[in-house]
């Protein structure tokens, strides 16, 4: 059982690790043509895992209610902002759910009208806390804070009209910023991120790295 | 008594948003349609959001659970159109079922569908273990996928432009400079996190380089979230004005 349970998943991952990791190197259209078929069968497993996601979410607030924790009440807003955009979603427009989705509908207008105002809104509103976090940032303590804090203004100045106001070497500047000493430290963030990633998926494919295995048995 | 203030600023806030949207409605500002509804759906929930600038309240609480909820819907429906029903559904279950199909059905995504159920075994406590080949899979995929594509996209493709000639001909001092300078700030910042090392000496001197340059680039980021932030911002301040109230044009 223990063959089933743990050493089935090593092979499963070692298999596929190897396979794809080789089939970058071989340009045949038998290699292209199975990076196809995973990316499908990967497609359809996510597909899924949002189900899993789905069910959680519910899940959660389910409990609330039923339990009546305080603020219950603002779960049942979570479950009728689902319902209703899964049924206009499905109804697709007099279509059904099994007829490619229909423009112009319902379910567009919940879209347009719920989830954009209020996903910009929520985004938007981090400008204000942002300011905030300015303030306690931007305290020059240290040569290094005085140097974020420098760089922080000359690129929002260089962002708006004020700063060619100001000077037009403001926004040359920030261009500069960006473009050299910005880039150089992103470039070197990126390298060991990718060293990191490397070492991590070649850790998974030979199975020393296990933690998305899980506990128990 | 405080509690019966709060109760009166909300009842007032909605009784004024309601007039507000009579006003707009009768004036014809505001057309008597979906559309016309929709824009005060939208003013309504970009008001109940910001109310949480002046503190947290129930307004603020239902539009951000009304939120999540349509969000799930949304995820759900789109990921149904977009991937499970041409993936899936049109390519085994209708050729499978359906006497009028053109197609043979793709037997072998019977594959990926197991795995996809075994997900589901997770909240089982016998056969959750079923749940780690889907993992594995997965997880196989992306491991093996990114390695090459890493090597390629995001080492040799930054290394390159970082080792470029100072002088090759050409460039003015200004450029040869900035080629310097990007390669120093890179070799630097490298060599601040290299950790099994003792920051000492020649090391400890090019790590300070290294955080140097980490703070500019923060700094700048954090300028560029700033900026981004406050143009959503604008939209919004906008969207208010222009599309619900009609004061800008």
């Amino acid at each position: 059982m223990n063959f089933l349970k743990r050493t089935i998943p090593l092979i499963i991952a070692f298999v596929m690790g190897v396979l794809m990791a080789m089939q970058y190197y071989v340009p045949h259209k038998l290699s292209q043509d199975l990076l196809e078929v995973v990316s499908k069968w990967d497609r359809i497993i996510a597909g899924f895992a949002v189900f899993i996601g789905a069910y959680s979410l519910l899940h959660l607030h389910w409990t609330r209610i039923k339990r009546k924790v305080e603020g219950w009440g603002y779960s049942v807003f979570v479950y009728f902002g689902a319902i209703i955009t899964l049924l206009f979603g499905f109804l697709n427009g007099g279509k059904f759910f099994w007829n490619d989705k229909q423009d112009g509908t319902m379910f567009d207008w919940l879209y347009y009208y719920v989830q954009v105002p209020a996903g910009a809104t929520i985004f938007s509103i981090l400008a204000f806390f942002i300011a905030s976090a300015a303030y306690r940032t931007f305290r020059a303590r240290t040569n290094e804070s005085t140097v974020l804090l420098i760089a922080a203004i000359v690129v929002m100045l260089g962002r708006v009209p004020i700063g060619n106001y100001i000077s037009p070497y403001v926004p040359a500047i920030a261009d500069w910023i960006m473009a050299v000493p910005n880039l150089a430290a992103k470039r070197g963030i990126l390298l060991g991120v990718s060293l990191g990633a490397i070492a991590t998926s070649l850790k998974i494919i030979f199975g020393i790295e296990r933690s998305y295995l899980g506990g128990g048995d | 008594m405080r509690k019966d203030s709060n109760f009166f600023v909300l009842v007032g806030t909605i009784g004024l948003f309601v007039c507000i949207n009579i006003f707009l409605m009768a004036s014809g500002k505001l057309p008597f349609s979906f559309d016309g509804f929709g824009v005060i759906l939208g003013a309504g929930l970009t008001l109940a959001i910001y109310s949480f600038l002046y503190k947290d309240n129930p307004a603020f609480k239902i539009a951000e659970n009304l939120y999540v909820g349509v969000s799930l819907g949304y995820t759900i429906i789109i990921t149904w159109f977009n991937f499970l029903k041409p993936d899936l559904y049109d390519s085994l279950i209708v050729p499978m079922f359906s006497k009028a199909a053109t197609k043979a059905p793709q037997y072998a995504l019977i594959f990926p569908s197991m795995l996809g159920v075994f997900m589901f075994l997770r909240f089982s406590r016998k056969l959750s273990w079923l749940s780690r080949w889907t993992f594995a899979f997965v997880v196989g995929l992306g491991a093996g996928v990114s390695i090459p594509r890493v090597i390629s996209a995001f080492i040799l493709e930054q290394i390159k432009p970082s080792l470029h000639p100072v002088f090759s001909g050409g460039e003015t001092l200004f450029s040869s400079v900035n080629t310097l300078l990007i390669m120093l700030g890179v070799i630097s910042v490298l060599i601040y996190f290299i950790f099994s090392v003792e920051h000492k000496g020649a090391i400890g001197k090019i790590s300070k380089i290294g955080i140097w340059f980490l703070m500019i680039s923060f700094g700048a980021s954090f300028g560029y979230t700033v900026m981004g932030r406050l143009s959503l911002l604008i939209g919004r301040i906008q969207f208010l004005l222009r599309d619900w109230l009609g004061v800008l044009q």
